[in-house]
Parts: C-alpha cells; sequence; structure tokens
C-alpha cells in the first residue's frame, strides 16, 4: 500500500499541495485526476523523490520514502514514467529496455573489467529479458530501431517499457496517454490492464476522462492542491464538488 | 568485414612496426601516438559515454607522470611495475575527489572544476620545490626493467605502450558493453529517466571519473619513464586540448574514435613539419582540423560507418545500425 499523508509542498509563496493525504491499495489501478495546476505532477515528483516536499510522509509497503532520491526509491519498486516523452533517445528500443533492466544485473566494476564468465552469462540472462519485455509490449517489431525515430505512440510504448523492465511493485504513470490516438489509447489500456496482473499496482495521472473512468478501480480527485474527492469512478462522476471543479473546464468527467 | 580487416591489418602493421619503421623518429611518434591513444581513450570515457568534459586531464595525465617518476628516483627507487599501478591509483584518487566535488552539479561546473584542478596542481608542481624540484623538472627518471634488460630501446618501449593501449581499449570495451556502461550512457541520454529506473547518478558519474583518471595516469607514467624527465610541463593545458581535439574529431562515444584521433593527430603534426615550412604547419593542423569537424561533425569513426551503411542502402541492401544517427539521414 502507497500511504501519503500531509504531503505539502511550496514553490517559494506558492503552495503546489496543502498537505492531502490519500492511499493506494495494493494490486489496484488507482488514477489521480484534477483540472490543470492542481497539483498532480507534483505529487508524483514528491512521491517518487524528484521534489523534496516541504513536509508529510509517504510510505510504501510500510517504509517512508520521504528523503531518499529517485534511485534509492526505484530500488524500493517504485518506478515512474514522465509527462513528457521521456526515452533514451540515441539508443535502440532494445538498449532503451536493458538500461531499465539495471536493477536486474549486479555486476560490478571490478568483474566486468575482468570480464568473468559470470558477467557474460548476466548479459545474456538480460538480453533475454528485455526481449521478453519487448514481447510484453509489444515492440518486438521495433526492437533495432533508434528510441527518437518512432512514431510518438509507439515512443509512449518504449517509455513503459523501459519502466515494466525495471520490475517495479508500484508504477506510477504520469499522463500515459497523452497525444494518443484512440486506437493507440486502447492497446494502452489493455496493457495497462495486462501490467496489473503481473502483481503491479497502478497509479496513473490522466486528462483522458474516458480512459480514467473506464480503467481505475479508485478515483482520487485533487484541486487546488487538496483531495476533494475519492472512490470508485461511479461516484466521482455524481460527486458535486468534482462536477463544481470541473464546471468551464474543457476535461468536464463523462 | 572491411572493418574486421582493417582492423586486423592495423594490429599486424603495430606489432611489426619496428621493423618496418626504419627511422627512429618515426618509431618515436608512434609511441606519442600509443600515449596519446591511453589517453584520448580515459577522456572519451567520460566526455563520449557520460557527456561530461573534463578540461583539466592533463593534470591526471601529470599526476601520473610525476608519480611514478618520484617514487622510481631516490630515495625510494621503486620498480617500474609498482610506480606505474602506483600512478594509476594517485591519478584515480585525485579523479575520486574531483568526482566527488563536481559530478553533483555537473555540465558546466564539472568543466571549471576540472580547469581549476588542473592549474592548481600546475601551481604546486611548479612551487613545491623540495618535492617536484619545481620548473627544472625531474631528470633521470629510470627506463622500466624487464627483468634483467631494461626496456631502453624505442622498439622495446613501443611494445610496452602498445600493450598498454590494447589494455585501456579492452578496458573500455568491457566497460561500455556492460550494464555501467549502459548506466553511464543513460546518464548521459536522459539523466532524470535513468534515475526512475535505479541509476545512482552521483555513484556512476564517480566511477567513471576515477577509472578515466587513473587510465591518464597509467598514460603520464608511460610518458615519465619514456621521456626520462618530468616537468610541470605535462600540465600543460594544450595537453587536454590535444586529447579532446582526438576525441572529437576520431568520433566521442564511440571505441575505435579516440584510437583513430589520437593516431591521426600525433602523426599528422609530424607529418606537416616535414612536409610544409614550419610557419604554415601550424596552419595545415588547423584547416584539417576545421574539415575534419565541418564534414564529419560526429566524428571520422562515425562518418564512416554512416558513408558505408548509406553505400550499402543504395546498393538495394538496406543496413539498419542500430543507435547510430545515420540511419535518420
Amino acid at each position: 500500500m502507497l500511504e501519503v499523508s500531509d504531503l505539502r509542498v511550496e514553490f517559494g509563496g506558492v503552495i503546489a499541495l496543502t498537505g492531502i493525504s490519500f492511499r493506494v491499495q495494493r494490486g489496484t489501478i488507482t488514477s489521480l485526476i484534477g483540472p490543470n495546476g492542481a497539483g498532480k505532477t507534483t505529487a508524483f515528483n514528491a512521491i517518487t523523490g524528484y521534489l523534496r516536499p516541504t513536509r508529510g510522509r509517504v510510505a510504501w509497503a510500510g517504509a517512508a520514502l520521504g528523503g531518499r532520491r529517485p534511485c534509492d526509491i526505484a530500488r524500493r519498486g517504485v518506478v515512474r514514467t514522465f509527462q513528457r516523452t521521456s526515452v533514451f533517445p540515441a539508443l535502440s528500443v532494445f538498449d532503451n529496455v536493458r538500461t531499465g533492466l539495471h536493477l536486474r544485473g549486479a555486476a560490478g566494476l571490478w568483474s566486468v573489467l575482468a570480464g568473468t564468465s559470470r558477467v557474460r552469462a548476466e548479459e545474456a540472462r538480460l538480453a533475454a529479458a528485455a526481449d521478453e519485455v519487448l514481447a510484453f509490449i509489444g515492440l518486438t517489431h521495433r526492437r533495432d530501431e533508434r528510441a527518437d525515430a518512432l512514431p510518438y505512440g509507439e515512443q509512449r510504448l518504449v517509455e513503459l517499457a523501459v519502466a515494466v523492465a525495471a520490475r517495479p511493485q508500484l508504477l506510477l504513470l504520469d499522463e500515459p496517454a497523452a497525444g494518443m490516438t484512440g486506437a493507440e489509447k486502447e492497446r494502452l489500456v489493455a496493457l495497462i490492464r495486462k501490467i496489473r496482473e503481473r502483481d503491479v499496482t497502478v497509479f496513473v495521472v490522466e486528462h483522458d476522462m474516458r480512459l480514467v473512468m473506464g480503467l481505475s478501480e479508485i478515483v482520487i480527485v485533487l484541486n487546488h492542491g487538496r483531495v476533494i474527492a475519492e472512490g470508485v469512478p461511479a461516484e466521482i462522476r455524481a460527486h458535486p464538488e468534482v462536477i463544481r471543479a470541473y464546471l468551464g473546464s474543457a476535461d468536464a468527467p463523462a | 568485414m572491411i572493418a574486421r580487416a582493417a582492423v586486423a591489418l592495423g594490429a599486424g602493421a603495430a606489432v611489426t612496426a619496428p621493423w618496418w619503421v626504419a627511422n627512429p623518429y618515426h618509431l618515436h611518434v608512434l609511441i606519442m601516438a600509443a600515449i596519446f591513444t591511453i589517453l584520448a581513450l580515459s577522456l572519451n570515457l567520460l566526455l563520449g559515454y557520460t557527456g561530461q568534459l573534463s578540461l583539466g586531464h592533463a593534470a591526471f595525465f601529470g599526476i601520473g607522470a610525476y608519480t611514478s617518476a618520484l617514487l622510481s628516483l631516490p630515495p625510494l627507487e621503486w620498480s617500474f611495475w609498482i610506480a606505474l599501478p602506483a600512478a594509476a591509483a594517485a591519478s584515480g584518487i585525485a579523479g575520486w575527489a574531483i568526482g566527488r566535488l563536481a559530478l553533483k552539479l555537473r555540465g558546466a561546473y564539472f568543466v571549471l572544476v576540472t580547469i581549476s584542478f588542473a592549474g592548481v596542481i600546475s601551481l604546486v608542481s611548479i612551487n613545491w620545490m623540495a618535492l617536484t624540484n619545481g620548473p627544472l623538472g625531474l631528470p633521470g627518471v629510470p627506463p622500466p626493467a624487464l627483468g634483467p634488460w631494461a626496456l631502453r630501446t624505442k622498439s622495446a618501449y613501443w611494445y610496452l605502450v602498445l600493450a598498454a593501449a590494447a589494455l585501456a581499449y579492452l578496458v573500455c570495451k568491457r566497460l561500455v558493453g556492460s550494464r555501467i556502461g549502459r548506466a553511464l550512457v543513460a546518464l548521459r541520454e536522459n539523466e532524470p529517466l535513468a534515475e526512475s529506473v535505479g541509476i545512482d547518478g552521483t555513484r556512476y558519474l564517480v566511477m567513471a571519473a576515477v577509472v578515466s583518471a587513473a587510465m591518464a595516469g597509467v598514460g603520464g607514467s608511460l610518458y615519465a619513464h619514456y621521456t626520462r624527465f618530468v616537468s610541470p610541463e605535462v600540465f600543460l593545458f594544450s595537453y587536454t586540448v590535444t586529447m579532446v581535439i582526438m576525441v572529437i574529431a576520431g568520433g566521442q562515444g564511440t571505441l575505435a574514435g579516440p584510437v583513430v584521433g589520437a593516431l591521426l593527430f600525433t602523426v599528422l603534426p609530424e607529418a606537416l613539419r616535414e612536409a610544409v615550412a614550419w610557419q604554415w604547419q601550424m596552419l595545415a593542423y588547423g584547416v584539417v582540423l576545421v574539415l575534419c569537424v565541418f564534414f564529419l561533425p560526429r566524428g571520422i569513426v562515425p562518418g564512416v560507418l554512416a558513408v558505408r551503411s548509406h553505400a550499402a542502402s543504395r546498393a538495394g541492401h538496406p543496413r539498419p545500425t542500430p543507435g547510430s544517427r545515420s540511419s535518420l539521414r
């Protein structure tokens, strides 16, 4: 379970998060929604160590994540993607995924320099694991192409593949469907469900309300840096404060 | 196929060099080229793979040279074979310190800290008379001895530097092909993403700085025992600039690039010295450099590879070159 309690983030004098608390249950697909500027990405950044919160506590599976660096948080099984497309541009799709497998390898400097048979065996194992991830995400046909040469929708899948390769227990997806076509979104939804079946808890920030309502079991709504509602999609759709928050906003809940 | 043949040809030529290079001066140039190959490989590890520019790389070279010289001169008179790893260790420790200090900030800060470090170390070498003998330098550094034989001849020294350069290449090759190398490249390509999958940026950049500095220290030690003389000149900024030129013109972030760059830009000035009057020598060097950067902006090695894959695809055999910009052009 991801526990966020009294999380507060201030940028200079601006309060981005007022001190929010919520929980993400293990094994669920939970979404975090809210109008632009509500503080969704800020919450993600604070949870994953990219931003130091002013105060508050974040814990995954009972272990506190506060004050840790992103790489240490990843080591504890919490992996995220980014709002803007974020791949290793000059590397092949295969190498992108192999890089994502970093924590699954153990070879250190001396054994690498000595070129031990153990290192070679590990490399072979990692290459096989990378191919397995590519097949799982459905990118095998792009294996040897440069990541930045791919169409936008597929670059987003590369990003997902890199995150999945890191074998997360909790996967935070920051607007995974942004910029995708309808068909690509359907494929993405199926993929996120498939990822959850691998015993991964999925926590999503997303603007596409149809996608959110169809995908999530629990929806948390942020507005002006505080949680205004939390519940199953049907409750959220009918929630008066949520409707008010979205009035006049282009992305009203469907 | 062609690349493999070229490598085999090059290796064969290198091993037999003392037989076909009759002029000892030419052999001297080759020895310097091998030492600079080690330095360029070392700089490339940082500049090419992590994207961090060390503009004080001569400092690591110089620390290696001084360490090795001081240990093998009286009163210590240690064997070269102990002084060499000690030089690597001393430079490696300096690399670690600079890395810890500067790589938390990176980018421009790393450049500034490395420049300042080289400046400070150079001043120390000039002013600490008791240790370094100041601007007069340390003469009489003994040649390495292999059992009862001292490696005094140029051909013997050639094999020593050739073996060291091959070892440096092997170190780079193994690193780059490992998860450590992938971590370094990931940090160059997209640091936040690298961190998100558990790559500890500072740890791996410091590791790269240590290996790179230690390798430059080996180059320094080999230089000291070859010229038998070390002076504050080893810290000259022009050494660093030469290394940067070799890496960038050869092809940063490739394994063969620094080797090609080091060979070309050690041999070229000497060849020009024989071909043109001295007034034109540096001018011609500059023209070659500008042409290189203009026509092969990513370096000679990636440029040649791109031309080859382009020719292959024009012949109707598309040759995808994964991870190279060439496929986009």
